[in-house]
């Protein structure tokens, strides 16, 4: 028997941080199981939703999942992380929705943004709540975690969404002891973020833990990048090279994946979860101040993008 | 590594911003681009220093008025155990916001001012982390350097804050001289207080122990959801039916005599599962899934617990209640959705016996109702039985949130006394 949970030591009512974590999850996945009709989980084949996924599957064993999951696809991916995606739907047996930018864009709702420093990532708000109220999901499991960024700092686990898909940071609902109030209207939704409490070493180590499956391009191989704002961005069809960018080969890992166009990776030699864990413990740098583009532009970045319905 | 919950309280000033700030950045949990933009926003503004307050306060609001207005919540860890803490303003307006932080916490970390010694706002701090329940209590003496390092300062602020905490439910009180602007017993001990013989705080909330706050005696499983996989084809799977949930209490195995709620059938646990296999024992605060050796009708809201140890089953309790909505007021008469464990009902407000003052705990028997931030002692009477504790037994079994039905706002943190035995 291996797993998080195997490892409590009877008779010593101990429980490591990983179980504790694990329980909290599992425990807010089943609440909204329980009070809401049509929940759907987030799922990007990035390592969060991937560990929240995991915990969703271990929160009904030996049951299957009983809500089906959703991809917001930007349409500019890593094969290996669409790849990933497509063959953990079929192992788990899950029903897949997607939701597509370039759909969006072909249908005049949303306009993509034009130079070469374009980037889908803010796009992706418009499929989302399409989606979301196309399928009439009422609860929305996002993989967020509050020591990502400040504005998440403050968000609930259960966070209110208005018709519009806002979230009014000013007017969240108070959120004590471990009673979720999940109450809303037609139209409305609520997001459910079950790793609130948990922080990237927390999810390397659960992780290595679980044996939890990733996609490749978080361990370290060598890929063709150009530097650009300091971040090594990868060299994909998508991109645009400018003045003075030059391409060439590196050994890397991602910390986050993202937007292929907007995602940068760290120089790395760390090869499997052990050396990554190694690596985390002495980095310095937070993994969205590292890799992530978007949230350069301003203090409050994603403050903005999180009041229109963003993830 | 065990995980430990602790909130955070002071007055304005007090330096519980330096002191977090310290905390995180000595034990590596500020990254370098998270502090060069607190150290670039702060040059913006002009601070004289590099303000470390601007790594707790994250929404723009904030910002903008250079104040803390909602819990936040902070990670860092060290080799031996990870914290969570909870960052609430301290301010009497934000109460229901440091109600909200202590509500799960395990350890209640109260600041002062060496200079000011114990004020009307410490005293409220150090009420609603003993009403909230709140196992551990520490009060760090902060700004030591200004008072030349007083021990004679120090012992004289213990000695005001024990005789006024002795009125309190207070278990484990720790006082600890600290300074957060220089780090003297934050993380390392201080050698400019050799008369202080205790730990640094960082060492204090890595040692304290709380496996034993859990109550292991009170056996209870609230049931969240009903595990059925049916339409697999396996006949195995075909009659599995488990009960999710989280303990809350006690300690359950395999082969105990259980009853369950509110039937009030009795049953043995067949099994404990969890989806890395069976386990021995589940105690609080494990999600397991647990197997009955009858086949009995139970379903979410239900509760399992030991055959000779019962919560009570009623529906008149008496609570006290935080008011945590300027919208609306709690009065006799009023009629709000209860959601106790995993159960929702409604709950009329029958009465409402007195206000508390929060700072001088002065009890208000003529108040007409709860507003915002008011705490207070009421009567209920709910529409379903609650299966409930008296919350200084279980926390867990012995809370409650109220719900507006109108806005489904959540409007009351209710923390149970007892039944009312009703004639
Ligand atoms: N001399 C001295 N000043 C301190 C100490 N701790 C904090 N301060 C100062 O007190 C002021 C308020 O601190 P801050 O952390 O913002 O307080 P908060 O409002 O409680 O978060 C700032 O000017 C700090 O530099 C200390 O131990 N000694």
């Amino acid at each position: 028997m291996a797993g998080t949970m195997a490892g409590v030591t009877p008779g010593s009512y101990e429980l490591t941080h990983l179980e504790t974590l694990e329980s909290e999850a599992v425990h807010i996945i089943r609440e909204v199981a329980a009070e809401f009709e049509r929940p759907v989980l987030l799922f990007s084949g990035g390592k969060d939703s991937a560990v929240m996924l995991h915990l969703a599957a271990k929160a009904f064993a030996p049951a299957r999942l009983p809500f089906p999951v959703m991809h917001v696809d930007t349409g500019h991916n890593f094969p290996e992380v669409i790849e990933f995606r497509d063959r953990t739907v079929a192992d788990l047996g899950l029903r897949l929705i997607v939701a597509s930018v370039q759909e969006a864009i072909d249908a005049g709702a949303v306009v993509e943004e034009g130079g070469p420093r374009a980037s889908r990532n803010r796009l992706q708000t418009v499929p989302l709540l399409d989606a979301i109220a196309a399928n009439r999901f009422d609860a929305v499991f996002g993989g967020a975690r509050r020591d990502e960024e400040k504005a998440r700092a403050k968000e609930r686990v259960f966070s209110f969404r208005d018709e519009f898909g806002q979230w009014d940071p000013k007017n969240q609902r108070p959120e004590l002891w471990s009673l979720y109030n999940g109450r809303h209207r037609r139209g409305e939704h609520i997001r459910v973020f079950p790793l609130s409490n948990w922080t990237e070493l927390d999810i390397w180590q659960y992780v290595a833990a679980e044996g939890v499956p990733l996609p490749s391009i978080y361990f370290a191989h060598t890929r063709r990048v150009f530097e650009r704002d300091g971040m090594l961005l990868a060299d994909t069809p998508h991109v645009t090279l400018l003045d003075g960018e030059e391409v060439e080969e590196r050994m890397v890992r991602f910390r986050t994946v993202g937007d292929a166009t907007g995602t940068g990776a760290v120089e790395s030699a760390a090869a499997d979860v052990r050396a990554i864990i190694e690596e985390i413990a002495v980095t310095r740098i937070t993994e969205r101040g590292a890799t992530r583009a978007d949230d350069r532009i301003s203090e409050a970045g994603m403050e903005d993008r999180k009041r229109e319905g963003y993830f | 590594m065990e995980l430990l919950r602790f909130a955070t309280a002071g007055s304005v000033d007090d330096g519980k911003s330096t002191l977090i700030g310290r905390l995180l950045y000595d034990s590596k949990a500020i990254f370098e681009d998270q502090l060069e933009a607190v150290e670039r926003t702060s040059l913006e503004r002009g601070d004289a220093y590099t303000d470390l307050a601007l790594l707790t306060d994250g929404l723009r609001a904030e910002r903008e008025q250079g104040i803390t207005i909602d819990v936040a919540y902070r990670y860092f860890a060290t080799p031996r155990r990870k914290f969570i803490i909870a960052d609430t303003p301290g301010h009497i307006q934000y109460t229901r916001n440091m109600v909200t932080g202590a509500s799960t916490a395990d350890l209640a970390l109260v600041l002062l001012d060496a200079r000011n010694g114990v004020v009307e706002q410490s005293r409220r701090h150090a009420f609603l982390a003993s009403l909230l329940g709140i196992p551990h209590l520490v009060v760090c003496v902060n700004k030591m350097d200004l008072v030349d390092w007083s021990q004679a300062r120090f012992d004289e602020i213990k000695a005001e804050f024990r005789s006024f905490a002795m009125k309190l439910d207070v278990h484990d009180l720790t006082f600890i001289p600290v300074s957060a602007l220089h780090g003297d017993n934050v993380v390392e001990r201080s050698a400019t207080m050799p008369w202080y013989e205790g730990s640094s705080l960082l060492h204090h909330l890595e040692e304290v122990h709380i496996a034993s706050d859990r109550n292991l005696i009170d056996a209870r499983f609230p049931v969240q959801y009903v595990i059925r996989p049916q339409a697999q084809s396996s006949a195995e799977l075909h009659d599995y039916r488990g009960y999710a949930g989280t303990v809350a209490g006690g300690v359950f195995k395999p082969g105990d005599e259980v009853a369950v709620l509110p039937s009030g059938l009795a049953s043995t646990v067949a099994a404990i599962d969890t989806a890395d296999g069976p386990v021995e024992e589940a105690f609080s605060p494990m999600a397991v899934t647990i197997r009955l050796a009858d086949d009995l009708d139970v379903s979410r809201g239900d509760m399992i617990c030991r055959v000779r140890n019962r919560p009570h089953v009623g529906q008149d309790l008496e609570a006290m209640v935080c008011w945590l909505t300027a919208q609306s007021e709690l009065r006799p008469g009023a009629r709000l959705a209860i959601k106790h464990t995993t159960r929702w009902g409604r709950a009329l407000v029958k009465d409402l016996q007195y206000r508390l003052d929060v700072n001088t705990l002065h009890r208000d028997e003529a108040a007409p109702a709860l507003t915002l931030n008011e705490i207070g002692r009421v009567q209920l009477r709910t529409t379903v039985p609650l299966f409930f504790d008296e919350y200084r037994r279980n926390r867990t079994t012995g809370s409650f949130v109220l719900v507006d039905e109108a806005s489904d706002n959540t409007v009351g943190a209710g923390i149970i006394l007892g039944p009312i035995e009703v004639a």
